[in-house]
Formats: C-alpha cells, structure tokens, sequence
C-alpha cells in the first residue's frame, strides 16, 4: 500500500464538496469563475461558507472559461472554472478547446448527474467526459469520493506541468454529498506525469554550433516561451543581445523579445511583416523556440524556409516533426534550454560570424525600409490602423494589458500595439474564437485590478459574449471595450473580395445595437467617435473613466488588413498594401516577388 | 480592388492549403503500448486515431497486470515515417500511457492472432476442409455432421492465407481476434 492510501486512514473525514475546496484552497486558488447549477450545488453551499477563494460569477459558462484564461494567461497560475452539468459543460466546451490549442493552463469543475443515473439520460446529464476528452489535455469522472481530493490535486499537476492546458474534473453529485478522507496535496500522486525538462546535451551542442556558424540566422519564438515563465523571457533576451540575431515571433509569442529592442522584426505569419517573412524565408539558420510550425505561420509547407537548417526546442515531443522536418530538435523546457545554450555558447567562447550577420543585417534593413505597415491615412474616416496607432502612443508605459476578439482587428493590433513584457497580450490563436477578448479581459482585470485592460475587439465578435458586461459590472472590473466598428465581419469580408469574387455573401452586421446605449443599459460609460480629430480625447476620456467603457470607434468599413500571404502561398509571395493589388488586378503579380 | 486571378479548384480558394504534403509511401508499423487500465483509456487512444485521421488495420487490448491495473494495447497502423513517428509522440504524450514501443523498428518481434472460422459442407469439400486444416494445425474446436469451427493461432499473413482456402470450400464466419505482439528476446 503505497503512502497517500495508508495516511488516508488518519485524514480529515469531509464531504466530497468541502474536499473541492479545500483542495483549491490547497492549490493556492484565489478566484474561481464559475455559474450555478443542480449538480453543483453542493460545492457551491461550501463556497458560500468561506471567505478564502473568490467567486466570480459569470453570464454564461463560455465566459467563465475565456475569463479564466484570461486570468492564466496574464498571471502564469491556472485558471479555475466550475460549472454544472449538461449544457453547462457543454457551454464550456469552446474556451476548453481554445485553452488546448494556445496551452492555457485550466482546471475545469464540471457537476454531473449523480452515479446512479449517469447512463439514464437524467435531466442535464451529457457525457461530459466523452464529449471533453479531445478538448481537454487529460478529463477525469470521479466515482467515488475517497478519490475525488487526490484527483484535483492530479488535475493541477497535469494542467500546469509540461505543456499547460486545460483539464477536467467531472464530479457527479452524491459523490460530492457522501464523506471520504482528505488527501492533501503534498501527498496526492503525481510521479507519472513528469515530462523532461532538461534537453539533450548533444543536440543543445549541435544547436549552438549553429549559433556559431550562422550566416543568416533568425529566432523564430513562440508561447512556449511566455508558458515557460518569465525566467525563459529573460533568457531569450540575453541571447538575443549577446548574438546580435534578428528576432521573430507568432502571434502568442508577443511581448518575450521586447517590441522597442534592436532586433526585433516584428511579428512573422499570415499577418505578419514583410522583414520577418522574408527574414524567416531567407534565412540559413532557423532557432524555433517554444513555437510549433502552424499553419498560419508556414504558408505552403514545401516552400517554407527552404535554404535553412533548423532547431525547435518544444516541450512537447509531438511537436517536432509534425509540420516541418527539423534539423536538431530538443525536447525540453525553454528556460533549462536555453540557459544551458547561453552557458555553453558562453564557455566555447561566445563566437558569431560577425561579417555575415552584419551583410543580413542590411539585407533586413532594406526590407524594413518597405515600411509593409504603412497606409493611406485619412482625415475624413478613422482608419483602423490609425486608431491603434494612437491607442499605442496614449497608452504606452502604462501598466496595460491587451486582450482581443478574433479577426482584422486583432491583426492590426499585433501590428502596431507594441509589447515590452510577456503575459501583456491575450490572444485566440490556435482556435481563433470570436468572442474570446471580452471575457479575457474582466479575467485579466481581476487578476490586475488596478492595471488598465483593454480588449480591442471588432463588433461582429464583441457581440459574441456581450453578456459579459454584467459581469464586469458586478465585479467592478474596468475594463475598456476599444470596439472598431466597420459594421462588417472584417477578415471574411476581405477573404470574399480577393478570393470570392467580391461576392459578400453574409459578412455585414445588420441591425448593430447603439453601443453607447448598450453601454448605459448596462451602467457603465458608452464613448462613440467617428472623426479622426476627435479620437486622441475620446481615447483618453476612455483610459481615465473609472469604470468599464464601451468605445464604438466607427472605423473605414472596407479597409484590409495587410501585409498578407494567401493561404498555400510561401513567404516571399507576400501582398503588401492595397496599392499593390490594385496595381495588378486580375494579374499574377498581384503577389509580390 | 478587384480579385485575384486564381483558377477554380485551385485551393487558394480555401482558409487552409488543402494540398497533402504528405504522399510519400506508407509503412506498416506495430505499436505496442502500456497504459493505466483507466475508463475510456481505450477510447482516448483511439480517439486520438480518429480524430487525428491515422489508420488502425488492427487493436487488441487486454489487462495484463491485474495488481497494477496496467493494459497492453497493440496496435497495428499504416503511415508514411513522419506520421509514424507523431502517431508515437501524440501516445507517449497521454497521461496515461506509460511506454509506447514501435515493435517493426525495435528489432524482431512475434505477432500472434488468434482466428476462428466456421466452414459449412458436405461430403468431399468437408474432408478438404479438415485435411488443410490440419496442414496448418488449427484446431477443431466445434464439429456438427455438416459444419466445422476451427480454431487457429499464426501470423495475420497465415489466417490470410488460411481463409482464402476455406473460401471456396463453405467459410460462413470468420472471427479475428487482431495482432498481439511481443520483442524477441529477453
């Protein structure tokens, strides 16, 4: 009998429900964001007899899920989140799946029917666990109390070790009724699972022999490294410094490698600028740290980077390989990594080719001086691009912290918001969920309350989880909504009109709420601007209100967001802005070189 | 702005390059695989198939450490070598799963299945039935006056080939257990 099951014996005796908590408690948990139900009643009358962990209580469980991850993502802690069963699972089922794919750490409690009935199709039962198990990094349903304390604890473990990501803990109700011993923490068993931290000391050598040799290298960085902590930011910075290579980073990646620093390209991919793209195309030596080849980031496969030799350090064994074939691959965590790269690079003498770099040096400054972020502004109409840019330069240095929804608007603001910490900026990017920024954002702030949070949003998916205003307002969380509102489902609206003939088939927002009245339907402050000069005050009216703000900012309703690879084109057949297409309409030159 | 000039069909046309970059050849690999005998192990592993488009030609799974509560699942798959090798990482990276062995590359190994075939005739084709049979020592395990179950354990190519003899001489049935798989060796 191994030792957590002969202590047991000694344990406190309590009920499942009060083992929730406790557990939690154990756990370190401060907020938990959650939403009443039958099956979880139980817990809920322990949470109401406590006054350790906070309950924050949302309009609809797809909201406490974004919220939470909101929460996980700005603090580096797992998110916490307890619904009931049936449709409340189910509801969370899409922030579950969004937390997989950008690894966000999550522990999901999930009430069910109790274990007599699961099977009878009992009112709000749904097989929870069936339904999660390719939504959740690993699910559990707990059948008998006496297991239910060291199986939370499980859950944390698996959810914040390794590659992060959600888990569930599906609790049927007499299981949370009926009394068992308390197993607590430091006792639950977790020796299983303990992926590798520490790379392998051959291939760590073979990646800083590239170092060394590297003619035309480039950091291709990722939400590894945000998800590695902030000790791996801090390393990566160091070794940027040091070498004096350019570096990248995907969308999750913002804010590792400072946006003000020498060597930043800005971000790479689908949207991403030109210098990245074509420094990525063009390099001979490609350091993946923490980032996994996605598809918005390869464009076709076959021509991706195909004079490079390639490095990926990833947590995650089935990572490497996957999309692109890599030369030396390291299986690790970024921190341990890259502090055994620096020492060893370090110890060998700290050698770059120093003539080379300089060449691709001007080779990058020429693409800069593209300047792919440019566009025709206006006097008459606030361009979307020109609203972030003055969003930016009012709210830089600030202690400010970004969430957005999913689409154009989403692309600009990895475009010109710039990031100088990691954890700054929350993001959908694996599953792309509209509707994700709003709650992120009151999660954010209830992690940060006095930090200015921001969610730049586009109408179309604000409207997704609008309900959240509530919530935001129950909890005081003044989080400001910046929604740039073309009154269309931008990203599909430009897909329809380079790719479907102009044809826009259901991309417009009909019948839009008056925002401002929206806003004060809901108590708190409503902002509108449409005029150009008229936006620096409107913004900063917005940052100084003490209290959620709505902002319609009525933007150009056909403006695209550019630069742009075509999905299945490579990196160097990028369109940069409108001048461009319409140049060469109709023609196969409206892809650049 | 006007459109650009892409052919119809051409998958620029989609969200996603809806090319296959993987065409190479394929390569039939037997994995064997140690998990927690836990509920829905066996559903998460092949979830994990399905859902992530890789093939099965065969599965067994059994418990084959009762105090342990561990389960041996074998399982037989087809891909090209980079699909393999994800197959391989996309197990070993379940909570669950404590080994995972590529049996085809980890040197020889013995597959074994077990099959079951019942063959109906009369007369002479009965006799034939038995008499091969007995050349490839299965067993008969049921016997009426006009039918035979015979029970046979070899290689998937032997119950291939067994069964295609049967065919013409009254096979009704055919139960296939699915490979079971161990390293040669100690």
């Amino acid at each position: 009998m191994n030792k957590a099951h002969a202590t047991s014996a000694k344990a406190v005796t309590m009920t499942g429900a009060r083992m929730v908590v406790q557990a939690l408690k154990d756990q370190g948990v401060e907020v938990v964001f959650g939403y009443p139900g039958g099956a979880v009643l139980p817990i809920y009358d322990e949470i109401f007899q406590q006054n350790d962990i906070r309950h924050v209580l949302v309009r609809h469980e797809q909201g406490a899920v974004h919220m939470a991850e909101g929460y996980a993502r700005s603090t580096g802690k797992p998110g916490v989140v307890l619904v009931t069963s049936g449709p409340g699972a189910t509801n969370a089922v899409t922030g579950m799946v969004d937390a997989l794919m950008d690894s966000i750490p999550l522990v999901v409690l999930t009430g069910q029917v109790p274990t007599f009935m699961i099977g009878t199709d009992g009112f709000q039962e749904a097989d929870t666990v069936g339904i999660t198990r390719p939504c959740t990094k690993h699910n559990w349903l707990v059948k008998d109390t006496a297991k239910l304390s060291e199986t939370i604890h499980q859950a944390f473990h698996v959810a914040t070790h390794g590659r992060p990501g959600p888990v569930l803990v599906d609790i049927p109700k007499d299981v949370q009724f009926a009394t068992a011993g308390y197993i607590p923490m430091e006792q639950a068993r977790t020796a299983h699972y303990q992926p590798r931290l520490q790379g392998d000391p051959e291939q760590i050598a073979r990646l800083v022999e590239m170092i060394e040799t590297a003619e035309r290298p480039v950091f291709y960085t990722g939400g590894g490294v945000v998800n590695s902590g902030p000790a791996a930011s801090r390393l990566l910075r160091e070794l940027v410094d040091a070498t004096g290579f350019p570096v990248t980073s995907t969308l999750m990646g913002l804010g590792c490698y400072p946006a003000s620093g020498k060597a930043w390209l800005g971000m790479l991919g689908m949207h991403g600028l030109y210098e990245a793209n074509l420094a990525m195309h063009g390099c001979d030596a490609m350091f993946n740290i923490g980032a996994r080849f996605d598809d918005r980031i390869t464009g076709r496969v076959k021509d991706f980077s195909p004079h490079s030799k390639k490095a990926h350090i990833d947590i995650d064994p089935s990572s490497i390989n996957k999309v692109i074939r890599v030369d030396v691959p390291i299986v690790g965590d970024i921190a341990h990594v890259l502090d055994r790269v620096l020492t060893l690079w370090k110890a060998r003498g700290s050698r770059v080719n120093r003539a080379a770099l300089a060449k691709w040096w001007a080779q990058i400054d020429q693409w800069r001086a593209v300047r792919c972020l440019d566009f025709t502004n206006s006097d008459r109409t606030i361009k979307p691009q020109h609203a972030l840019q003055r969003l930016e330069a009012l709210t830089r240095g600030m202690d400010r912290y970004i969430t957005t929804e999913v689409g154009q608007h989403q692309m600009w603001a990895a475009q010109y918001l710039g990031f100088e910490e990691p954890n700054r900026w929350m993001t959908s990017g694996g599953l792309g969920t509209m509707g994700y920024g709003l709650p992120a954002s009151i999660g954010v702030q209830i992690a940060h309350p006095d930090a200015l949070v921001i969610n730049v949003a586009g109408e179309a998916s604000w409207l997704m989880n609008m309900q959240e205003m509530g919530t935001a307002m129950q909890f005081r969380a003044p989080v400001k909504q910046f929604i740039l509102n073309n009154e269309r489902l931008g990203m599909v609206r430009q897909w329809q009109e380079l790719l479907h003939g102009e044809r826009y088939s259901q991309s417009w927002s009909e019948s839009l709420p008056d925002f401002v009245k929206l806003a004060e339907a809901f108590g708190c402050k409503g902002i509108r601007c449409s005029d150009p000069a008229d936006l620096d005050e409107a913004i900063l009216e917005m940052v100084r209100y003490d209290g959620p703000v709505i902002f319609d900012c009525l933007v150009e309703k056909h403006e695209n967001c550019f630069p742009m690879i075509p999905s299945g084109k490579a990196h160097n057949e990028m369109m940069l802005g409108d001048a461009d297409t319409r140049g060469a309409i109709g023609a196969k030159g409206a892809v650049l070189v | 702005m006007s459109a650009l000039n892409i052919k119809k069909g051409s998958s620029s046309h989609s969200a996603y390059d809806l090319r296959d970059p993987n065409a190479p050849v394929s390569e039939t690999h037997t994995l064997a695989v140690l998990v927690d005998n836990e509920s829905g192990v066996l559903a998460r592993v092949i979830g994990l198939f399905s859902g992530r488009g890789y093939n099965i030609e065969s599965l067994t799974v059994a418990e084959v450490d009762h105090q342990g509560h561990r389960s041996r699942i074998t399982v037989v798959t087809t891909g090209t070598p980079q699909v393999i090798d994800q197959i391989k990482a996309q197990l070993a990276r379940m909570v669950p799963v404590h080994e995972v062995h590529d049996l085809t590359v980890e040197g020889p190994s013995v597959q074994r299945e077990l099959a079951l075939f019942k063959v109906a005739g009369r007369g002479e084709q009965r006799i034939e039935a038995l008499r091969l049979a007995e050349i490839f020592r299965a067993n008969v395990v049921d016997s009426t006056l006009e039918s035979f179950v015979f029970e046979m354990t070899g290689t998937p190519e032997k119950i291939d080939a067994f069964a295609e003899l049967m065919r013409p001489l009254g096979l009704r049935e055919l139960a296939r257990t699915g490979v079971a798989a161990l390293a040669r060796g100690a």
